[in-house]
C-alpha cells in the first residue's frame, strides 16, 4: 500500500477536520493535533508497516501560535514509502514521547529538547544530547542570537559571543540573487 | 700521576680533536628539540583527515623527525589542534595541554582552531588561542598536508630561536609557591 493511502486511510478513521494532508512531488505530510500524535504514529508503526524512524526534527514558527512544529519522519523497512507526519505544540505544552513505538526516537527527541526546548511526556530520560547538562538557553530558537550568549559552568564548559562583524553569516531569505541574499559583507547595511 | 706531557698529548690527540664540536648549550639542545618534535594529535574534525594524510606514506612527516604521534599527552612536544574546537570540546583540550610537559608548542591548524572559521555560533570556540598560546597559525580549510608541514618546520624555526635554558629557568622562578602539605 502506498503512502498516499495511508494518508487517506489514517484520514478517513477520525472525522476531525483540523486533520489536513499535504502531497508535494510525491512526498506526503500528514498534520495531526498533539492529542491525536501517538495514535497516528502507533497505527503507522503496528498496521501500516512503517517499522523505521527516520528523524524527528523540530520547528520554530515565532510569532505564530501555537510555536512549535515536530516533525516526523516514517519510513518502511524496504523504504518503498515514506510518509511525514507533524503537529504543532505551544510552548508550555509536551508532546508525547515516540520511544515505546521505535527505540530510535530516545536521542531525536533529546536533540528536539536540547535544541529548541520541546518537552517530550513519557520518555525515559530527557537530558540535553548536544549541549551539556546546566546549558541555560534552547540555541536553536528564532529569538536566540545567532552569535550566542555567554555561559559559565566552572570546571564543565564555557560559552561566549562569536564576531559576527557584519560578516555575510545570515542569508536574506527571498532575495532575488545570490550576491543579495548572501552578501560579502553586511557592514554598510 | 699524570705528567704534563701525557695531558699535552690527549689534548692535541688528533683522534678526539676531530669528535669534538665546540657549541653553546643553547644551540645543541635546540637542535635536538626541533628534529624530534612528538606531536599530540587533537583531531577534532576534517583537518585531522589532512593530519593523518601528512603522517603517512606520501608526505611523511619523519623526515622532519616528527613522526612518533603521542597519544599521550604526557610524551608529547606539540599539540596540533586540527579542526573545530566545540565550547563542549575546549575545557578537554586545555587539560590536554595542561598535561603536557614542558617545554611544549601548539600548532593551530586551520581556519576552525585558529579562528572559529565559517563556525561564527553559539557552539564553537572562536579560537583555540583564547585558551592556550598557539604558536603557529595554519591557514586553509582544511590545510593540505603540504601546508602542516610548512607549519611545522617554521615551528622547528622557532624553537630554534628560543633560549633554551633560560626560557625553562624561567618558567620555574615564575612558577607560583606550592603551600607545604
Amino acid at each position: 500500500m502506498a503512502a498516499a493511502d495511508d494518508v487517506n486511510r489514517l484520514r478517513e478513521s477520525t472525522g476531525d477536520e483540523r486533520w489536513e494532508s499535504v502531497e508535494f512531488r510525491g512526498e506526503h505530510t500528514l498534520r495531526v493535533p498533539v492529542e491525536a500524535l501517538h495514535p497516528v504514529l502507533a497505527t503507522c508503526r503496528n498496521d501500516l508497516g512503517y517499522a523505521m524512524l527516520l528523524d524527528i526534527s523540530g520547528v520554530d514558527h515565532l510569532g505564530d501560535e501555537p510555536r512549535f512544529e515536530v516533525v516526523y519522519q516514517l519510513a518502511a523497512a524496504d523504504d518503498s514509502k515514506r510518509l511525514r507526519v507533524t503537529t504543532r505544540v505551544g510552548e508550555d505544552q509536551a508532546v508525547p514521547s515516540a520511544v515505546d513505538l521505535w527505540q530510535a526516537a530516545d536521542w531525536h527527541e533529546r536533540e528536539v529538547w536540547d535544541l529548541l526546548g520541546i518537552g517530550f511526556a513519557g520518555h525515559p530520560n530527557l537530558k540535553r544530547i548536544l549541549m551539556w547538562e546546566g546549558y541555560p538557553y534552547f540555541p536553536l530558537r528564532k529569538d536566540f542570537p545567532l552569535a550566542g550568549r555567554p555561559t559559565d559552568l566552572p570546571d564543565v564548559a564555557f560559552t561566549g559571543v562569536a564576531p559576527l562583524e557584519g560578516g555575510p553569516f545570515v542569508a536574506t531569505a527571498g532575495a532575488p540573487n545570490t550576491v543579495l541574499r548572501e552578501p560579502r559583507s553586511r557592514a554598510g547595511d | 700521576m699524570v705528567s704534563p706531557t701525557s695531558i699535552f698529548e690527549a689534548a692535541y690527540d688528533s683522534k678526539i680533536e676531530s669528535n669534538v664540536i665546540v657549541t653553546r648549550v643553547d644551540a645543541a639542545m635546540n637542535w635536538v628539540r626541533k628534529n624530534s618534535l612528538w606531536p599530540m594529535p587533537m583531531g577534532l574534525a576534517c583537518c585531522a583527515i589532512e593530519l593523518m594524510a601528512t603522517a603517512s606514506a606520501r608526505f611523511d612527516i619523519s623526515r622532519f623527525g616528527m613522526e612518533v604521534m603521542r597519544f599521550s599527552p604526557r610524551q608529547a612536544d606539540v599539540l596540533i589542534v586540527s579542526g573545530t574546537v566545540t565550547y563542549k570540546m575546549a575545557l578537554a583540550v586545555k587539560r590536554i595541554w595542561d598535561q603536557m610537559p614542558e617545554p611544549k608548542w601548539c600548532v593551530a591548524m586551520g581556519a576552525c582552531a585558529s579562528s572559529g572559521g565559517m563556525y561564527r555560533s553559539y557552539a564553537v570556540l572562536q579560537g583555540i588561542d583564547r585558551l592556550i598560546p598557539v604558536d603557529v597559525y595554519i591557514s586553509g580549510c582544511p590545510p593540505r598536508p603540504e601546508a602542516l608541514i610548512a607549519g611545522l618546520m617554521r615551528l622547528q624555526e622557532k624553537v630554534d630561536t628560543e633560549h633554551a635554558l633560560l626560557d625553562q629557568k624561567r618558567s620555574l622562578l615564575t612558577k607560583p609557591a606550592t603551600p607545604a602539605v
